[in-house]
């Protein structure tokens, strides 16, 4: 059986990305997070006010979504660039792999490295609810809803990443990317502001307000922290917007990494 | 049918802040290399070699010209399954042992899952690496990630195997093993087109050879050729602002450099060259035979114009 399909290959591609960045340590910010979310839960489980599980559903799904959006942005502006600078993409490309493979990839590489990490963040979130409140409860549901919400999140980082890296050097691209993370999470407060503007700067913040990623409509720590449901109507409309938006960006990061040369 | 066809084939980058300088770094460039041939591609650094590989390879875009390559056009897919690889001081995964390194490098070739294994195991064989194959490539020295990246050029038994400095960085054994090899692929009828500024193995190994300085391909000859016609033929290097008039009824190709003139000429007009010496009190500095022509073909070919023949100074 040949193995030289485009999905093979782009699985091959993501599977080393994804083994690359296991074998450099990635996954042990694993061990930070897990002293940090045990600290809180034995912290928390000592002063017992009655919001121990809502400070451990919003401490554990804040720590996971920035230790989430930092391995994506410093592991994302690397995958392109640093295959040129080492020159390990010469012998991948002078193999029958196109470049658009390559791009797709990597992508599908880190958000997998991004996957199962918050996967094990996940265990460790509803181990630590588990300290602190002994059982499980029925609103615990709504906290895998945010968490899938965390992973779209990633999704759009590491395309944003990635499509900075095909053209910038890597210390412009995590500045590019975390400024848009920044303004992304204040996306909301943005379309507000735009709304109450007149004139060429109401214009202006519109068109920003709108082309930035919406990460606020993708957090809702606190509205799970406090047990509250996440409308069926937002999880659609958030699962279609962040495929739609990482799709733009990776066609974007391969438009131009079509045209680069790999000098 | 030719393996490799370059058809004007040309680079230039627009440089500087604006980028409206326009830096070339490879002039139309027409060459044909024919299956089953080894082809040496030779030239100071920053010549031009590896921009010629790195076209060939499509990694970046050529200005101008196109190449056809095993018949097909250069950007053809199909290509990329029949050709090998191995860039200059080659780098690789680190956290990867070779064994994975080469099970990956066999995957995106396309090589079948089956048999794909037993392979990776004889290339490893091949290049000296068994011992090794399971170690991180992070570990590696220099040489040994040399020797990987032949390993993964081989791999997918291409039809065309493109060396860019294929001995650099190898200890005097190293180069051996891989003039071995490339020895081997001419014999296993592969083609192989690789860059190189050692001389000496491009002598030992290729069929014909091309010369290039500064983008500009300056010449190519076959090194049998070259080689024969260096038999029979002597040195004299002496103290002179010109080649004296007598040198040239004499056969000599002569080359100013300095104060000093080279001259190479037949070994049986020695003696007459030297008493043409002695008329004009010239100073001798040393006579010897001429051991390797293509030492002479590159450097005529690298600067051409400081080349004067005869008497024409």
């Amino acid at each position: 059986m040949s193995s030289g399909g485009v999905n093979s290959r782009i699985g091959y591609i993501a599977f080393n990305t994804f083994r690359e960045a296991v074998r450099d340590r990635v996954l042990y910010n694993l061990i930070a997070f897990a002293l940090l979310l045990s600290g809180a839960a034995i912290l928390v489980g000592e002063i017992s006010i009655d919001i121990e599980r809502l400070v451990v559903v919003n401490l554990g799904l804040t720590a996971v979504s920035l230790f989430g959006v930092v391995i994506a942005i410093f592991i994302g502006i690397g995958l392109v660039s640093k295959e040129i600078d080492k020159r390990t993409l010469y012998t991948v490309l002078s193999r029958p792999v196109r470049r658009w493979e390559f791009v797709v990839g990597k992508f599908f590489g880190l958000t997998g490295t991004l996957v199962v990490n918050t996967l094990f963040m996940a265990i460790g979130v509803f181990l630590a609810l588990l300290y602190v409140a002994h059982k499980f409860e029925k609103m615990d549901a709504w906290v895998l809803v945010a968490l899938y919400f965390i992973v779209l999140q990633f999704l759009i980082v590491c395309a944003l990443a990635l499509f900075f890296s095909t053209f910038s050097t890597p210390l412009m691209s995590a500045v590019f990317t975390f400024a848009l993370f920044v303004i992304g999470s204040l996306a909301e407060d943005l379309r507000g502001f735009a709304r109450i503007t007149q004139g060429l700067g109401g214009w202006l913040a519109t068109v920003v307000a709108y082309l930035v990623p919406n990460f606020s409509a993708l957090n809702v720590i606190s509205l799970v922290a406090h047990g509250d449901p996440v409308p069926g109507r937002l999880i659609l409309y958030n699962s279609v917007y962040a495929l739609l938006y990482s799709a733009m960006a990776i066609s974007g990061a391969v438009l131009i990494f079509q045209r680069r040369n790999l000098k | 049918m030719a393996a490799i066809e370059i058809l004007d084939l040309e680079k230039s980058y627009l440089v500087g802040f604006w980028r409206k300088r326009r830096k070339l770094a490879l002039r139309p460039l027409r060459l044909t290399i024919e299956e089953g041939e080894v082809f040496g591609f030779l030239g100071p650094n920053g010549a031009g070699k590896t921009t010629t590989l790195k076209l060939l390879m499509g990694l970046v875009f050529p200005t101008a010209g196109t190449a056809r390559i095993l018949g097909m056009e250069m950007d053809d897919p199909r290509v990329k399954s029949q050709i090998g690889f191995l860039p200059e001081q080659p780098y690789f995964y680190d956290h990867l042992s070779a064994r994975e390194l080469l099970n990956y490098y066999g995957q995106l070739s396309g090589m079948p899952a089956k048999g794909r294994s037993a392979r990776v195991e004889q290339m490893l064989a091949r290049v000296g690496l068994s011992d090794s194959a399971g170690l991180q490539l992070r570990k590696f020295s220099k040489g040994m990630l040399q020797r990987v990246g032949l390993a993964q050029a081989i791999l997918h038994d291409p039809k065309l195997v493109f060396l860019d400095e294929p001995m650099s960085g190898l200890d005097p054994m190293g180069r051996r093993e891989v003039r071995d090899l490339i020895q081997q692929l001419r014999h296993e009828g592969k083609t192989v087109f690789f860059s190189t500024h050692i001389l000496s193995d491009a002598e030992a190994l290729c069929d014909r050879v091309g010369v290039i300085q500064q983008g500009e391909l300056r010449g190519v000859g076959a090194v049998a050729e070259l080689t024969s016609q260096a038999q029979g033929k002597v040195e004299i290097i002496f103290y002179a602002a010109s080649v004296p008039a007598g040198l040239t009824s004499l056969g000599a190709e002569a080359r100013v450099s300095g104060d000093m003139v080279n001259a190479v000429l037949p070994e049986e007009q020695q003696e007459a060259a030297l008493e043409v010496l002695r008329r004009e009190r010239l100073k001798l500095i040393s006579l010897t035979p001429v051991r390797s022509s293509l030492e002479e073909y590159y450097v005529q070919k690298l600067r051409p114009t400081e080349i004067r023949r005869g008497a024409g100074v």
